[in-house]
């Protein structure tokens, strides 16, 4: 019973579900392009809670299992997953300033080029 | 961090939908500090709090935003967006119902020690290709940028 109290691995992985969850409705419902961008920016964090938790986890494995203080390659891909999200950000804001140079507008029912 | 979630979808003000994100993105760091990772702690404050939200702040203010604070806020596809990610969340708590045996439910070793230098040795070592490439893809994205913002190419 007294594990009960005590925070889990699931308990993050609930955490990262819900704010994966957040982010998908962020995206499929908003009409705003930056919003849209954010709500992508919570589902990369989603993904990374969960890395570093389950780096967490490898850790209290014992060594011989592959674990160990040293198992840290979650954390090494979360750092990757930043990087992605930072470059992710870069591109998708300056494809935002050109798409509202042409329209006017950050609206994204009305990028609609591509549709017939 | 859940509530600062669910402000960033549902404010009309995209500013305050960016104040919500950093919000969320600070508790997230805490979290990170819970399980015993400092340095992705704090490459998440500097780079996400810090460099990724002046970016969106400076963005916003770049477009205009009083046109889109008459509109409505959600799309004519709402409804259907939410039932997807109602049955999406029904598919995590499936997975997670089913796959609570795998995890031991012992707690997590405390782990003490050099976090930092570590994920250090670790990404200069064992990653050096892929730090590499990381870094190919970041020069990637800022000509992509530079080219889509610039006026006339």
């Amino acid at each position: 019973m007294q594990t009960m109290l005590h925070i889990t691995t699931l308990h993050y992985l609930v955490l990262g579900a819900a704010l994966f969850l957040l982010g998908v409705i962020g995206v499929l419902t908003r009409r705003n392009v930056v919003i849209v961008l954010m709500s992508i920016e919570l589902i990369l964090n989603a993904v990374n809670l969960n890395l570093v938790a389950f780096s967490h986890y490898w850790q209290g494995i014992p060594a011989r299992f592959g674990g160990g203080p040293l198992a840290l390659h979650g954390q090494i891909f979360s750092i990757f997953v930043i990087t992605d999200a930072a470059a992710e950000a870069a591109v998708g804001l300056g494809i935002l300033i050109a798409f509202f140079r042409n329209k006017e507008t950050v609206n994204i029912d009305e990028v609609n080029l591509l549709k017939w | 961090m859940v509530i600062g979630g669910i402000m960033v979808i549902t404010r009309k003000n995209p500013v305050h939908s960016a104040l919500a994100l950093i919000a969320t993105l600070l508790a997230q760091a805490s979290v990170y500090l819970m399980l015993y990772a400092p340095f992705v702690a704090g490459v998440q404050v500097i780079l996400y709090a810090g460099g990724i939200m002046v970016l969106f702040l400076f963005v916003i203010m770049l477009v205009s935003i009083d046109r889109s604070m008459k509109e409505r806020t959600f799309n004519s596809q709402r409804v259907v967006g939410v039932i997807a990610a109602t049955a999406l969340g029904g598919l995590f708590i499936a997975v997670y119902v089913n796959g609570k045996n795998i995890f031991p439910e012992g707690v997590p070793a405390i782990v003490e020690g050099d976090n930092t230098q570590n994920v250090a040795s670790l990404l200069y070592g064992q990653y050096m290709f892929s730090f590499e490439i990381a870094s190919l893809l970041l020069l990637v994205a800022i000509i992509g940028a530079v080219v889509m913002a610039k006026k006339r190419i």
